[in-house]
Parts: structure tokens; sequence; C-alpha cells
């Protein structure tokens, strides 16, 4: 096949990509009512790298991210995690590997209300079937972390808005991922809170290597990236890296 | 996530919309409190008559009575032999009296041990000393007979002395100051003859039997000797071939033998011309009625139940709804299919243990509470009848079983909850 070359050249050539997507394509739906969401996407993302993934709403952006993160399989094409196919994995090995692997931040904060921080923050642990001890050790170390420690008891819904995304973020850190998806982070905060989240999730990168792909339409977010991929109908169409 | 994990996480969320959950606990509760109160009345009622068995007959006794010509079509013929029924039965039956040689072919059939003719007396009263008389009913004991004893001793059968067992009502009658002073006494019994001569026989009492619902009532239990001499008494004037009619017999037959075996014994007689009962026949009647009755008044309780099991449709579809995100969250994050499913099935299986368990304690402590205010008021001249009687087993049966009904009708929430596709679950536009 052609398209082992350059695949095999790249290998030689510069390290593994953590994560790669070739051509890959998704649509929805049959005959007249299909519509393609992704036309045919490229893109190498580098162990340590903070990649930003602009759009408006209905570019396909989001779409990508799902793929990129297994939570969805492409119609065509392929994703490769550490360069093995990631589209082979299924049931158990999927689910493991998106949990040992995978930290996700979201625009909306998705903690349950009624539940502690700490139980909230430990759900990926709980999942992962880390023992109960070990659970609370990690939990208050990911709180410590992200100042939020003395707020371990209080109910979820008692945070602020700010607070929240930290706690979102600890929970995204707890199983130590070394991938961090967050989509529109700080979509739900104002500017002051914003920045606070987006210096936590940039000095995560810096400090602690953790590969970051940040999807969002918000430009100034997307500068801090190391790397930023435009995308429209489903297309890339333009791709910047930070001037060194 | 581990299995630990899974239960306690999901009694959590079962408590998380603490109204709903418990509006459903409460349909789950009338369900299998119904039906722990019912399935008590079956078991109180069966043990009574189980205990009160011995006081009916022997285990290893068949009742024999003479194969009865059918009666469903129209008259039939005269027939000298025909005497009065002492078999439970309408009054005034009449049955084909057995004959010694009736006794004799029975007691050649392979499998008998013994025979021995059931005699029929009727003694007119019994008196202590030369105190008040009260009439008296009484019958020969069967072989094997336990009666249900306030003081006292069963009565021998192998005994030649008269020895008479008295009911529990004769006794301060009687001018005895107790069940205890009374036994060892003698009393005197009055009969007539076929001549209308009257006779006394004296018997020592050794006995004071307890009123039962299978048993004697107010008889008096003669043992063999007393039986022979009262219907000896009451046979004078007869001619010797009235003398000797039966209405029906005791069969004793191995006590090690089958229930093919007395089966096959009991088709043996049949063949020979005779009906032949044993106590579990005869108990198996009342045991039959109960049953049914029981089983009515458990589907009662099972509809309230299956009505209960769509309350928890209900709940944990809301729930399902509810949570849709906190579900695609947990998927996002590597939860599997199975687990979700787990979560919320046990969610609904903690929710039916919940109802039925206090369903079931509370009615064991107000099923004990009716039977004992029963006991010494309505029933009181029933003593050992727990009227709702609870075992183990059958509590334990009941919560496996509502659970066992919840965790059905959790299947269809939780498994709309484990087929939801996870980015569904959290697109937020």
């Amino acid at each position: 096949m052609l398209d082992w070359s350059p695949s095999i050249k790249e290998r030689f050539s510069m390290p593994t990509p953590i994560l790669a997507a070739r051509d890959v394509k998704k649509s929805y739906g049959r005959g007249q009512s299909r519509f393609d969401a992704l036309k045919g996407v490229s893109l190498e993302i580098f162990e340590g790298e903070s990649l930003a993934i602009v759009g408006k709403s209905g570019s396909g952006k989001s779409t990508l991210m799902h793929l990129l993160a297994l939570l969805d399989r492409p119609t065509d094409g392929a994703i490769e995690l550490n360069g093995s196919d990631a589209l082979l994995l299924r049931g158990r090995a999927l689910n493991s590997t998106r949990n040992k692997t995978f930290g996700f931040v979201f625009q909306q904060f998705f903690l349950t209300g009624g539940a502690s921080v700490l139980d909230n923050v430990i759900l990926p642990l709980k999942i992962s079937r880390v023992r109960s001890r070990e659970r609370k050790r990690r939990g208050l170390a990911a709180l410590a972390e992200l100042e939020l420690r003395d707020k371990a008891g209080n109910r979820a819904s008692a945070l602020s808005g700010g607070q929240k995304q930290r706690a979102v973020i600890a929970r995204a850190l707890v199983n130590n991922p070394r991938i961090i998806f967050a989509d529109e982070p700080t979509g739900n905060l104002d500017s002051a809170t914003g920045a606070v989240v987006e210096d936590i999730l940039f000095s995560l990168n810096r400090e602690q290597g953790i590969t970051l792909i940040v999807v969002t339409h918000d430009e100034d977010l997307a500068a801090r990236c190391d790397r930023r991929i435009y995308i429209r109908d489903g297309l890339v169409v333009e791709t910047e890296s930070r001037a060194a | 996530m581990r299995t630990i994990d899974v239960i306690s996480t999901a009694i959590g969320n079962s408590f998380r919309s603490k109204l709903r959950t418990t509006l459903t606990v409460i349909a789950i509760f009338i369900g299998a409190f119904t039906l722990t109160i019912t399935n008590g009345l079956g078991t109180g009622i069966n043990n009574y008559i189980t205990t009160t068995v011995a006081a009916i007959g022997a285990q290893d006794v068949l009742t024999v009575t003479k194969t009865q010509p059918d009666q469903s079509t129209g008259p039939h013929k005269y027939d000298p032999n025909q005497m009065a029924s002492t078999s439970p039965g309408r009054p005034g039956q009449t049955v084909e009296g057995m004959t010694p040689a009736d006794i004799s072919t029975i007691a050649g059939v392979a499998g008998v041990v013994s025979v021995q003719p059931t005699l029929s007396i009727s003694p007119d009263y019994v008196e202590a000393g030369t105190g008040t008389k009260y009439s008296l009913s009484a019958s020969g004991a069967v072989p094997g007979l336990k009666l249900q004893l306030a003081a006292g001793a069963q009565p021998s059968a192998t005994s030649s002395a008269p020895q008479i067992v008295l009911p529990v009502s004769y006794v301060k009658a009687l001018g005895y100051s107790s069940d205890r002073s009374a036994i060892g006494s003698t009393v005197n019994i009055g009969i007539t003859d076929a001549t209308r001569a009257e006779h006394t026989v004296g018997a020592t009492v050794v006995g004071i039997a307890e009123t039962s619902l299978g048993g004697t009532g107010g008889t008096s239990t003669a043992n063999e000797a007393l039986a022979q001499k009262l219907y000896n008494a009451q046979s004078i004037g007869l001619s010797s071939s009235s003398k000797d009619r039966y209405s029906q017999a005791s069969v004793r037959f191995d006590k090690s033998a089958t229930p093919a075996a007395v089966t096959q014994l009991k088709a043996r007689l049949a063949t020979a011309g005779y009906d032949a009962k044993t106590v579990a026949d005869q108990i198996g009647t009342f045991k039959t009625v109960i049953d049914a009755i029981v089983l009515v008044l458990n589907s009662f309780a099972v509809i309230a139940l299956l009505a209960a099991s769509f309350g928890i449709v209900n709940t944990l579809l809301m729930s399902v709804q509810e949570r849709t995100r906190e579900i695609g969250l947990m998927k996002a994050m590597g939860m599997g299919s199975g687990r979700v499913f787990g979560l919320f099935s046990f969610e609904a299986v903690f929710i039916g243990f919940l109802g039925s368990a206090i369903g079931a304690g509370i009615a064991i402590l107000v099923g004990s509470g009716i039977s004992a205010a029963l006991a010494s008021s309505v029933f009181s001249g029933l003593p050992g009848l727990t009227l709702i009687a609870f075992s183990p087993g059958s509590i334990a049966t009941i919560i496996l079983v509502v659970m066992g009904i919840a965790f059905l009708a959790g299947t269809l929430p939780a498994a709309k909850a484990a087929k939801q596709d996870p980015i569904e679950s959290l697109r937020y536009e």
C-alpha cells in the first residue's frame, strides 16, 4: 500500500506521535439526509504539545475531538494512539485505555451536585477499580494541587463557577492521564476566572508534560497553544505554529 | 468499577431522590406486607394441623370401611347390615357394617400387621363418686393415638384395667380441684343396653385431654379394655350377629412402609372391597383447602407487587433521565455498559429489598400481635393455635422473590442507561 511509505519514513525521521488522525472522515445519516461532518482530516499530535482545534460551531471540531478521544469511530480513515491502530480497541480494552490515557474538561462541569467534591474527583479512579483508601489519597492530592483541599467535603453544588472548573480539572488529572481534552474549558466562566483556569491548564502542560488538546472558538485561548488547527466545513483550512 | 463500588454507589443513588424512593418503597412495602401476612396465615394453620395430626390417629394406621355402593344413581337395595356411620360425614349417613368375617378377610390381606374393629360405644353419663351425673360421649382409642394432654398419660392399649381420658371441661364439673388431682381417681360410667336396662362401669382417669381442632373436643377416650366392657354392656340383649357389627376398623401396617407401599396396600384392600384412608389422607383434605385459600390471598398480594414493580420502572426511568449527563460522563471515562446496567439494576434490587424487608418486618410484628391477641380471646378454646406464624424460610423467600421482581422491573431502565451514547449524553447545544 502506498500509504505506508510516508508513515514509515516519518517513524524514522521523528518521534511517534502520541495521537494521530489519518485522513479521517465522519458522516451521519444516509442518502438524502447524509451529512459529512469531517471530509478527510489528517493530524499528528506529539507528547507534551498543546494544540488548539479552532472552528465555529458546526465546523466539525467537536466531532474531531470525539474521534481523537476514542468516544466515536470514524466512517473512514484511521486513528493511531502511540503509533498503533486505536480502532482495533474494543469493549473493555477501549474503556480501560480511555480511562487511563485521557482526562476530560468540558464547558459544562458535569459535576454531581449532591455528592461531595472529593467523590466527584475520584470518579475516574472508582471506574478503574482503584481501592477506596488509595482513591481518597490520590483525590485529596489532586484537590491540593488545585488549591481545593479544604473544599473536599463540601457538596459540589456549593462551589463557585471557577472552583467547579478547578474541581473538574482535578478530576481530569486524578488518574495521571497523558492527554487532557478541554472542550471550551472557559466558555462558562467570566474572563478573570477563565484566565485562572487557562493558567492552570497550561502550567500542567508545561510542568507535567501532559499533552493538552483544546477545542475552542476563542482566539485568545487558542493563541496560547503551541499549535492551532483551523477547521471549517469538515476540513483543516490552516495550521499555525507559534513562532518559537 | 469494583462490584462493591457498584453496590455502594447504587445504594447512594437510591437515596439521592428521597421522596421518590420512599414512595416506591411504600408501594412495595404494601405488597410484601400482604404477602407475608397471608403466607403466615397458611403457615400458622398448617402448623397447627400438623401438630394435631397425632390426636386424630397414628401414622401407621389405616381407617378401613366397606366400600359403599354408589348412592348417586338412585335408591339402592336394602341391606340388613346397614348401620349408622361413626366416621365424619353427613348426619344420618349409614354405612354397610363389617362382620367378623370381614375382619378376618382384612387380616389376611398382605401388608396388614393387625386389624382391630372400632367399637361404637354410646355411654349415657359419667359421675365421680356420688356427685352430679354429666352426659358423656366416648370413643375407643385408635391404636397409636396421641392425644394432646393437659395432664396424665395416654390410655394404655395393653392394660386390662379400664382407663379413660376425660376432656379438660369435665374436671371442674366432676368436682376435682385441678387437672392433676383428677388423675388416678375412679369414675362411674352409665350405659343403657338393648333392653333399656342401665349398667355402670368403673374406670380410672389416666389423663386429661386438651381441647383441639382435630382432636376429641368434648369426647372422652376409652382404652381398649374399657371400650370392650362398655360395648359388652351396651350389647346385652342383642343377638350375636347384630352385636358383631362394626362401622369401621383400624388396620396397622409396617411403620417403615414407603408411601408407594401404602398406596399398594390401599389398592389391595380396595380389590378386597374395602375403602382405606390414612391419617395423612384425612388431613390432606384440610391442608388442600387451606393451601387453596392461601394461594388466592397470595395472588392478591402478588398483584399488588406487580403494580409496585411498575412504580420501580417509573422511578428508575426518571432517574436515568435525570442522570443522562452523569451516565455519559462515566461512559466517556471508561465505564463499561455492563457496569452501568449493574448500577441501575442493583438500585432497583435495593429498592425492592428495602420495601420487602420493611414490609416483612412490620408484618411479623403486626401478625404476631394479632395472633397473640386472638389466641387469648377468640381462639382461647384452641390452645397451641398460632393463627399467623412465620417461618424464616418463607420470609427469606418472600424477600428474595420481591428482589427478583424488582430486578426484572429494573432491567428496562438499566438497559436504557447502558445503551446511552456518551457523545449524545454530553451534547450541550
